[in-house]
Formats: structure tokens, C-alpha cells, sequence
């Protein structure tokens, strides 16, 4: 009889994983926002433990992280690309033009920078770390970019696909890290402002992390970010594999 | 109606992306080049001409405000379903470069946001 029930609920969970993901979202943060004003003494933000809480759970299971487990495969389609895309663009309600033209030349700067930066600092690591051919490099400089950038550059010059997979967690690392760090380090880098949240979304380029640690942050500052940060990800993936590579490879002769 | 609302967000979304796709094309990259920023300016331009044009009623404007609060659930579900695991297992050199590249992100910050800052009536330079 029991056995029987859990099954029905399973399958009616399973079935409905959209609808479900909508109340296990607001039991988390509804728990997060009471833990982060009784507990912590608004410390922390909500948002912030929520997503840390996110992070944790999908631990459980892999690729697809909690996705992985049958009834909570809603999770994948609640936080997959489209719906975040869309909500991500439905911010810009709250966007000032004047300011995000203010910050225009910035934020190209940014762009450009923030993947150059990211494709050196990786290539460097990797060298020294014993990696010295140039299709292996420039991947894992590429990872540095975005957890997108990385396979798309190792594909496009043939990298191997143990290369390709440190690439992608090397990207991952990056988003996470950004998510968890943004917060930490807002003040002392002065990210409280449109302007330099344009430059940031710019610099640091992986949209889930940004998008996830300006949230965490402050709110207000999403839509600025995310405005720069959805350009890297095509500036890297033109970049790292064309002009970087072969620059990278007059460099090692 | 709020479906107003709803379908101008779901119009600059999908315009929005067809550039950063044709973008893509044009660049010879199999992917899309800024599509969300194409659509998040899209819809500023949208929203303020129609509301000049006194066109924007509060439900029409409901149904896109319903999305931007959606959006905190939205990522926390996407923290969710990362591929965790991956990065802790991806070995040494993923985790050095990934933390040094990020690092090095942030630093940038200060530097890079002093750019065009001093014209700014409200800026606050330390310096």
C-alpha cells in the first residue's frame, strides 16, 4: 500500500516537474529568507544562501546536477537556458538608457579585457602546469572564458576530449566561484553602481554567474550586468580560436 | 491584458536572439553573439515609445513584471542543475585557472570602471 503510494506520487511529480519546481523554489527561499534574517541577521542575503543552497544540491546528482534525479527534472527546464534568457530580458524594465550609455565604452573595454585576461591567465597556468602544445593551451584559455568558449575552441582545432573536459570544468569553476564571490568581494572592488556593473559584467562574461552573483549582491545591478556579459561568450568563441591561437602559436614557434 | 505584456517580452526575446543567431552566422560562429543584450535593448526602446504613445497600460506591464520577479527562482534553479560535480572533479588545472582568471576578473573591476566615470555628476572619486 505504501509502496504503491510512493510510486503514484513519483510518477505525478515526475510528471508535473515544472509545477513542482515551483514550490520546491519557494519552500528554498522561503526558508533561505528566514534563515538569512533570523539566523545570520541579514548578513548574508537571502538570495545568496538560496543559490549556495542550489549549488549544494545539485551535488546529488551530475551533469544536470538535482535535474538528474526523475522528480526533480522540472529543476532543468525552470533553470535551463530559455527561461533564464527570458527572465534575464524581462529585468531590463528596470533598466536607465542614460546610464548604460554612460557606461558604453566601459563596457567595451570590459569585453575586450576580460577575455584577453582570462585567455593569458589560462594559458600561462596550463604551461606551467606541463601542458605546452598550442591546441591544448588555447582550450584551456578558452575554458578560462566560459564554460562554452572552452569545448567550442577545443572542437573547432581538435583538441582531445580530455583537454576539452578540463576546459569545461575549468568554466565551471569560474561561474562558480563568480557566484559565490561577487558578494564577498562587491565592496572592496566598488561594484555598487550601474557603471561599474556594466565593466563587471563585461570582465568576468559567464552570464549565470554574473547574472547569479549581482542577485546575490544587489538585485538592481542584474540587468547591467547581464547587458555586457551576454556578448562575451560570442567575442570569446570568435576570438580564442582564430586570432588568440594563432598569436599563441607564433609565441611557441 | 497582461498576455499583452507577456507576448511584447517574448517578441524581443525571440528578435532579440534571431540577430545575435544571424550575428553569429555572419561571424562564422555556430552560436549566438549578444542576443539577450540585443532583446534587453529591445525592450527599453519598446517600452519607452509605448509609453510616450500612452499605449502601456498597468496590466500590459504586469505581465513582464511578473517575469523580472521570477527571475531570483530562476537562477537558483539554475545554480541547481550546474554540473557541481565536474568542477571539483575536473582535476588541478581547472580549478587553479578557473579560480586565478576569476580573480584577476574581479581586480579588473576598479581599474577598467574608472573609464568614462569622471563625467558622471555623481561620482564619488576617493582619488
Amino acid at each position: 500500500m505504501i509502496a504503491t503510494l510512493t510510486e503514484v506520487i513519483q510518477g505525478l511529480l515526475a510528471k508535473n516537474g515544472l509545477v513542482f519546481a515551483f514550490l520546491v523554489l519557494g519552500l528554498l527561499l522561503l526558508v533561505s529568507f528566514w534563515v538569512s534574517e533570523k539566523v545570520t541577521r541579514n548578513k548574508i542575503p537571502g538570495v545568496a544562501l538560496a543559490i549556495l543552497v542550489g549549488l549544494g544540491l545539485a551535488f546529488l546528482g551530475g551533469e544536470k546536477g538535482l535535474a538528474d534525479i526523475p522528480i526533480f527534472a522540472g529543476m532543468a527546464l525552470l533553470g535551463g537556458s530559455m527561461l533564464r534568457d527570458f527572465s534575464v530580458v524581462a529585468t531590463a524594465m528596470g533598466v536607465d538608457l542614460a546610464k548604460v550609455r554612460h557606461a558604453g565604452l566601459a563596457g567595451g573595454i570590459a569585453l575586450l579585457a576580460g577575455v584577453l585576461v582570462a585567455f593569458v591567465v589560462g594559458v600561462a597556468i596550463a604551461f606551467a602546469m606541463g601542458y605546452n602544445d598550442a591546441v591544448s593551451l588555447a582550450t584551456i584559455g578558452a575554458g578560462a572564458c566560459t564554460y562554452i568558449v572552452g569545448p567550442v575552441t577545443g572542437s573547432a582545432l581538435g583538441a582531445s576530449s580530455e583537454v576539452i573536459a578540463i576546459s569545461i570544468a575549468t568554466g565551471v569553476v569560474k561561474t562558480i566561484l563568480t557566484t559565490i564571490g561577487t558578494p564577498l568581494v562587491a565592496k572592496i572592488i566598488h561594484l555598487d553602481n550601474p557603471h561599474s556593473a556594466v565593466v563587471f559584467g563585461g570582465l568576468l562574461g559567464t552570464t549565470s554567474g554574473v547574472t547569479a552573483g549581482l542577485a546575490a549582491t544587489d538585485p538592481r545591478l542584474v540587468p547591467y550586468g547581464a547587458l555586457t556579459a551576454t556578448f562575451y561568450t560570442g567575442l570569446g568563441c570568435l576570438l580564442c580560436p582564430s586570432v588568440f591561437y594563432f598569436m599563441l602559436k607564433l609565441l611557441l614557434g | 491584458m497582461t498576455i499583452y505584456g507577456v507576448a511584447l517580452l517574448s517578441f524581443c526575446f525571440l528578435a532579440g536572439k534571431l540577430l545575435g543567431n544571424l550575428l553569429g552566422v555572419l561571424l562564422h560562429i555556430n552560436g549566438d553573439v549578444g542576443g539577450v543584450g540585443f532583446a534587453m535593448l529591445l525592450l527599453i526602446f519598446s517600452n519607452a515609445w509605448l509609453r510616450r504613445k500612452g499605449w502601456l497600460q498597468p496590466a500590459t506591464t504586469n505581465g513582464i513584471l511578473f517575469w523580472t520577479s521570477m527571475y531570483i527562482p530562476i537562477i537558483v534553479a539554475m545554480s541547481a542543475t550546474q554540473n557541481v560535480r565536474a568542477a571539483i572533479t575536473g582535476g588541478p588545472v581547472a580549478l587553479v585557472v578557473g579560480i586565478i582568471a576569476t580573480l584577476a576578473a574581479f581586480l579588473l573591476v576598479p581599474l577598467i570602471a574608472k573609464i568614462g566615470k569622471t563625467a558622471t555628476p555623481t561620482t564619488t572619486d576617493d582619488q
